[in-house]
């Protein structure tokens, strides 16, 4: 076993900390979990997590090495069991040539299925499909006391649902059946429309979301007034073969995305100041064409676009960034309004805003999509947001929305329960699996997702 | 935890009556921090801070410290521990004393040295191990411009700043890798309690700027602040000056 001290921090690249990272196997990972000392175990995938979920101050954290990986395809289930510890991009490469593709994907392929379980991730067709955890057939997962145990929707709901968005509090996920959707071509039919503010992008999206598997929107935070919330609205299909060009269709599931360039090394200071966003935010919306259909582009490109850029998360220099995301139930159409207001007139300016309708949620007490309004934008990290963001969640909590844990590195304990009123019932179901309380991270100790009910 | 935004969850004062401590654990509550663990000798003046602070809506735990008791500075870290992790400790001790007597009267120099120095220095090395422990935290040292050139007007105290304001910077070097950091905070003169009836120096300072500065600095990452701003400046200047002249300058 190999294990080392190292300061890890996610991806926003904020509050560090120092623990023992250790790789394990399939066959270690009970032992590494009976050794944790008193400041627990908590397990790592690609370290994706904006904030603090994936690292464990003073305790123990461990990641999987990559030679027992396995990728098994049941072509005529169409599902697939995959170890935890494979990423999406690894899957992608290995499935889609194949003719499948993951049931959800996020903004990026560099998340692995354990964290895709763990977090319940959702993506652009969450509105049509739900969130990760709901394609999830059954997961292996070590438990608190170094037990296998093979989870399932049917037989153990309880056990199951808490860990699909629990964040890695139940135990490490070692392995997973998942649904693979059928696909006959690599490219994605893609139509692009802009909303000339907030109002007539909300009344769009309502209205014809639901003819589309796909759908998100680049909302423009910096603009006021009346163009307040001006967006560029992309939905879209898989293509088929039949919409391919004569010269694509020879090799329709071709699949194979590059990195464009990557961020440097060093970067002393921030290179995204509001005069570089402002511009980049302008440049982004005008190149948008007012309607465009039927484009066809690549997966990586629809799903991933900054993917083809390397460690984009340096560029916003030492003191990083985060993330914040947040969802309101449908019907709470003024809420989102007004923090979008809040966050335009801050000046706060943000890179990457996107806007997305919800569809049902799923059992799981902190799987974080429920019926609505999500949206997430990247801030720089600055003491000075603080005062806003609590007000965000003051009006957030105030509708019955919540932020999403996979995100956050900011919000306070009691806020979260305010968002999540299962959380009792998930540490219930928790102490139940780990009654030592072994699993734990800087997440759980900033935000009491474990201690007490 | 600290969070993303610089905002620790609980602080550790050690020495927690002092004017900047409390004006710095205010502007922490102020952000959201939740917990205060005051460490100070039982007086009624320590009842009546936890007393402020808990109006201003933290959890306040008081602790028994004298710092002139290194042998017990461990034990007194691991009290403030026992109810959750210290995200961030402030050294805010210190013994300012009578600059013509301390180099007079042995006792009152040693009861300098053992303060500001001595007392410093074993709270560093315990708070270091706690927090390598924890995996996390900031230590923030409370120094003085007088440690960085030390003068004649006030060299016993000056010497002790000296002593301190480098072993904490060579602790936040030894750390690093640790997850750890030490911010070494370097006021220039600061009116509070400590100094009522001195006369005042160019550049002073209230304690409410001291604790902004080391909010900020906690908050950005920065191992070293003077207080206020541009004393940096006339200090790397005066590090310079010839001794001669040095000597002759009204400071």
């Amino acid at each position: 076993m190999v294990a080392d001290r190292q300061v890890l921090s996610g991806w926003g690249g904020t509050a560090p900390s120092s623990a023992l990272l250790e790789a394990v196997d399939p066959t270690t990972v009970a032992e590494a979990i009976r050794s944790s000392n008193g400041r627990g175990v908590i397990a790592r995938g690609l370290g994706r997590s904006y904030g603090d979920a994936a690292q464990n101050a003073g305790g123990l954290v461990v990641e999987f090495g990559h030679t027992s990986d396995h990728i098994v395809l049941d072509r005529d289930a169409s599902t697939a069991t995959v170890s935890a510890g494979v990423s999406l991009d690894v899957l992608m490469r290995a499935l889609i040539p194949h003719g499948y593709f993951v049931p959800v994907t996020p903004g990026t392929r560099f998340v692995s299925i354990g964290g895709a379980i763990a977090a319940d991730i959702h993506g652009k067709n969450h509105h049509v499909d739900g969130s990760f955890g709901s394609s999830v057939l059954s997961l292996d997962l070590v438990d608190g006391t170094g037990e296998t145990r093979t989870l399932d929707p049917v037989t153990t709901p309880r056990e199951f649902w808490a860990t699909v968005g629990g964040m890695g509090l139940t135990g490490v996920i070692v392995a997973a059946t998942i649904t693979m959707r059928r696909v006959e071509t690599s490219r994605m039919t893609v139509d692009t429309e802009r909303a000339a503010n907030l109002d007539e992008l909300l009344t769009i999206m309502a209205d014809t979301d639901d003819r589309y598997t796909y759908s998100v929107a680049w909302i423009d935070l910096l603009t006021r007034g009346r163009a307040m919330g001006r967006s560029v609205l992309t939905r879209g299909e898989h293509a088929t073969v039949d919409e391919l060009k004569p010269r694509q269709r020879r090799h329709p599931l071709d699949f194979d995305p590059g990195q464009l360039l990557a961020a440097p090394d060093l970067i002393p200071t921030s290179l995204i100041g509001p005069l570089s966003i402002r511009a980049f935010n302008e440049v982004w919306f005008r190149k948008a064409p007012k309607v465009r259909r039927g484009e066809i582009t690549s997966l990586g490109g629809f799903f991933h676009p900054l993917d083809g850029v390397g460690a984009w998360n340096r560029l916003y220099g030492p003191r990083g960034f985060l993330q914040y995301q947040f969802v309101v139930p449908f019907g709470a159409e003024d809420v989102l309004r007004e923090a979008v207001d809040r966050i335009t007139s801050a000046g706060h300016a943000s890179f990457l805003a996107v806007l997305k309708r919800f569809g049902s949620g799923n059992a799981g007490p902190l799987s974080f999509p429920i019926p609505g309004w999500t949206l997430a934008l990247d801030l720089p990290a600055d003491q000075s947001l603080a005062p806003m963001l609590d007000r965000l969640d003051d009006l957030v909590v105030s509708a019955g929305g919540r932020v999403y844990l996979a995100k956050d590195s900011r919000a306070s304990a009691s806020t979260i329960a305010a968002m999540y009123p299962r959380l009792d019932e998930f540490k219930a179901v928790r102490d139940e699996m780990d009654p030592g309380r072994r699993f734990t991270s800087d997440l759980a100790r900033r935000l009491n997702l474990t201690e007490g009910p | 935890m600290i969070d993303s935004l610089g905002v620790p969850q609980s602080v550790l004062l050690l020495g927690g009556t002092s004017d900047i401590a409390m004006a710095t654990a205010t502007r922490w509550i102020g952000l959201g921090t939740g917990r205060i663990v005051l460490a100070a000798r039982p007086s009624s003046r320590r009842d009546d801070a936890v007393a402020r602070l808990q109006t201003q809506g933290a959890k306040v735990e008081a602790v028994d410290f004298d710092a002139l008791q290194p042998s017990t500075h461990a034990a007194v870290i691991e009290q403030a521990r026992s109810g959750g992790d210290i995200d961030v400790a402030l050294l805010a001790f210190g013994l300012l004393g009578d600059a013509e007597q301390a180099w007079h009267d042995v006792d009152v120099a040693v009861e300098l040295a053992q303060v500001n120095y001595v007392g410093a220095v074993s709270c560093g090395v315990a708070l270091a191990t706690a927090m390598r422990e924890q995996g996390h935290g900031v230590i923030v040292a409370l120094s003085s411009v007088a440690g960085e050139r030390v003068r004649r007007s006030n060299f016993v105290y000056g010497s002790t700043k000296a002593g301190m304001d480098g072993f904490f910077l060579g602790l936040g070097e030894a750390v690093r890798g640790d997850g750890l950091r030490v911010v070494v905070v370097r006021p220039g003169f600061v009116h509070s309690k400590m100094t009522t009836g001195m006369d005042t120096a160019p550049l002073s300072v209230t304690p409410e700027q001291v604790a902004e500065a080391t909010v900020d600095a906690v908050a950005k990452g920065r191992d070293l602040v003077w207080v206020p701003g541009p004393l940096r400046v006339v200090m790397s200047g005066l590090r310079h000056v010839p001794r001669p002249i040095f000597r002759k300058l009204p400071l």
